[in-house]
């Protein structure tokens, strides 16, 4: 689609201007050939195409050069700006009005054009918010009615609830308010990345480390199988952003792949890159939705999961905010593959046998 | 015995309450500053046992209120601060806090930071040896062993023991570290304390990946436990 208002207005006078003088140039020394009468025509078609690409003013004095033109050079007697002949007479001031009328209904096109794209837009962006606000409303507001309806449960006297049932309302607090926790968090993280003011605080960091403080603090020792090429060199990173972006992938397969199911992390140095893979046994990812994925608050339709779209648009961000990329594929089990590269450097230090 | 003060320095009135019943429920007894302003004041006229400080404090700022209580009282100081915030917790270790909690925290994770932030308060001698798991140190002749087996620490290795050892329970930044072991003028080569820690928990761990002892606080230090 063309966009409108690209090029400046005088850059788009000079176009018309010499769009004009070429085509009635042309014309003039195909005189032999084309009758001037034919030459009106193609200077008037010439007008019609310089209305549907640019503003009114340029295209008005396209009409207005054109015509003058025609009639200066075209008819006859030519060299001179009068007009012999009524027919001919007739025909220029048809030319000028079929001429003006023309860029006027163009523009008037374009103009609702404009409008009803607005208005289109305008639906997507309330669509996309609606669709925003239920989930993430869904998100928040679950875990802030388990906990409200439990504390009600238990402060109401009149209930008389048995051992069991309280420690299930109390464990029911905890997990909730966990979960909150991660929504909020990861809100925080969002808004930090769209207020575009991070700047990486890099420091050297044991990959290996990390990543088994993750999955142990995550309580996820079981569910992931690590995969280390060779030992891993120390890199230089922002550790917080690394573990965030661990974090929401691994959570995330998990979240997408049946209970039990292996999700496999595998992390390659290739110097400059550290490669991260991420390696899950679930549904996999429609082939139109791979690069949707990463779009925050984008979720895949039908998954019958529920979740917010915005952990994947987050490790987009911290990726990129490290001058990495990242991108999902599917894999030959089915799932999902997210892949990290993040061009790092790194210090084998790590590797040396002595002090 | 006379019950240990804590002065709780925090904004939210819930978790006043939350923090009052959960001390005292420990046998503590419990101050609550709701300000900053307060909490200088009421440091100075109870000399409380220990500090439980709220980092982001409406009124003013918590490094300031840490920085004013350690102009004069070297007791402990626990930092309370919004999670990942790392920045504003190392900041706060090398303004002299003795450790911090993260909010959300488990009321478990908090007493045990208590304790062990008390301990170091009154105990500081050192017996001539120390054991963790099946690891046996002894500091006269700087001998570690395992299982009864001499294990071969360098130099570098065994300073750094030492320290986590001496400050048992207790975070350790990067920088502090840095600067006991390797001393002044290598505090950013934080690249020798990953190198070293990784050979530590080598030779001390029973499983180096899932370290019992030797923790990492992710972006702040190390921790033994």
């Amino acid at each position: 689609m063309f966009r409108y208002g690209k090029i400046a207005v005088p850059l788009q006078v000079l176009i018309c201007i010499t769009t004009v003088t070429v085509v009635a140039l042309i014309c003039f020394l195909a005189k032999s050939v084309i009758s001037y009468r034919a030459d009106a025509l193609v200077l008037l078609m010439v007008v019609s195409v310089l209305g549907m690409l640019f503003d009114i003013v340029p295209v008005m004095i396209a009409a207005v050069l054109s015509a003058l033109i025609w009639n200066f050079f075209f008819i006859p007697p030519i060299l001179t700006f009068h007009i012999d002949n009524t027919e001919d007479g007739l025909m220029f001031l048809m030319y000028f009005v079929v001429a003006l009328l023309n860029t006027v209904l163009v523009i008037q096109i374009k103009r609702e054009r404009r409008k009803l794209r607005k208005k289109e837009e305008e639906a997507m962006i309330i669509h996309l918010y609606n669709t925003v606000l239920s989930s993430l409303s869904h998100e928040l507001k679950t875990p802030i009615s388990t906990i409200i309806g439990s504390a009600d449960m238990l402060e109401n006297e009149s209930i008389q609830l048995n051992e069991n049932q309280r420690k299930e309302l109390i464990s029911g607090i905890g997990i909730a308010g966990q979960r909150l926790n991660r929504q909020i968090t990861n809100l925080l993280q969002m808004s930090r990345l769209d207020s575009g003011v991070l700047h990486p605080n890099l420091d050297w960091c044991d990959l290996e480390d990390l990543i088994h403080q993750l999955i142990t603090t995550n309580n996820i020792n079981d569910r992931v199988q690590l995969q280390f090429h060779d030992p891993l060199p120390l890199f230089k990173v922002d550790q917080f952003w690394l573990e965030v972006i661990l974090q929401n992938l691994l959570l995330n397969a998990i979240h997408y792949s049946p209970e039990d199911s292996p999700i496999k992390l595998s992390v390659t140095a290739v110097s400059p890159e550290l490669e991260i893979v991420v390696s899950d046994k679930g549904n996999g990812i429609p082939e139109f939705d791979l690069e949707r994925v990463f779009d925050k608050f984008y979720r895949v339709p039908n998954t019958g999961q529920s979740g917010s779209g915005i952990g994947l648009s987050i490790v987009k961000g911290y990726t990129e905010a490290m001058g990495g990329k990242v991108f999902a594929q599917n894999n030959k089990y089915g799932g999902a593959d997210f892949i990290i590269r993040i061009p790092l450097e790194a210090s084998y230090l790590n590797q040396l046998q002595h002090e | 015995m006379n019950k240990q003060v804590i002065l709780v320095v925090e904004d939210e009135v819930q978790l006043q309450k939350l923090l009052k019943i959960t001390l005292e429920s420990s046998d503590y007894k419990v101050i609550i500053a709701g300000t900053g302003k307060e909490a200088v004041t009421l440091a100075a006229s109870y000399s409380p046992d220990l500090v439980l400080l709220d980092i982001g404090l409406p009124d003013v700022s918590g490094q300031d209120v840490l920085l004013r209580i350690r102009e004069w009282c070297d007791r402990g100081i626990i930092i309370l601060s919004a999670q990942q915030n790392e920045t504003d917790i190392v900041t706060a270790l090398d303004n002299g806090a003795n450790d911090y909690v993260t909010k959300p925290f488990r009321t478990a994770e908090l007493l045990a930071r208590i304790r062990s932030v008390l301990r170091k308060n009154g105990n500081a001698e050192q017996n001539p040896e120390y054991q963790f798991g099946n690891i046996t140190v002894s500091f006269a002749d700087r001998m570690v062993k395992r299982d009864g087996l001499p294990v071969k620490l360098t130099a570098t290795e065994y300073n750094l023991l030492h320290l986590l050892i001496r400050n048992e329970g207790k975070v350790l930044t990067h920088r502090f570290l840095l600067k006991e072991v390797w001393g002044v003028g290598q505090q950013l080569e934080t690249q020798y304390l990953r190198v070293f820690i990784g050979n530590l928990r080598k030779k001390l761990e029973e499983n180096p990946n899932q370290p019992q002892h030797i923790l990492t606080e992710s972006g702040v230090g190390y921790r033994f436990v």
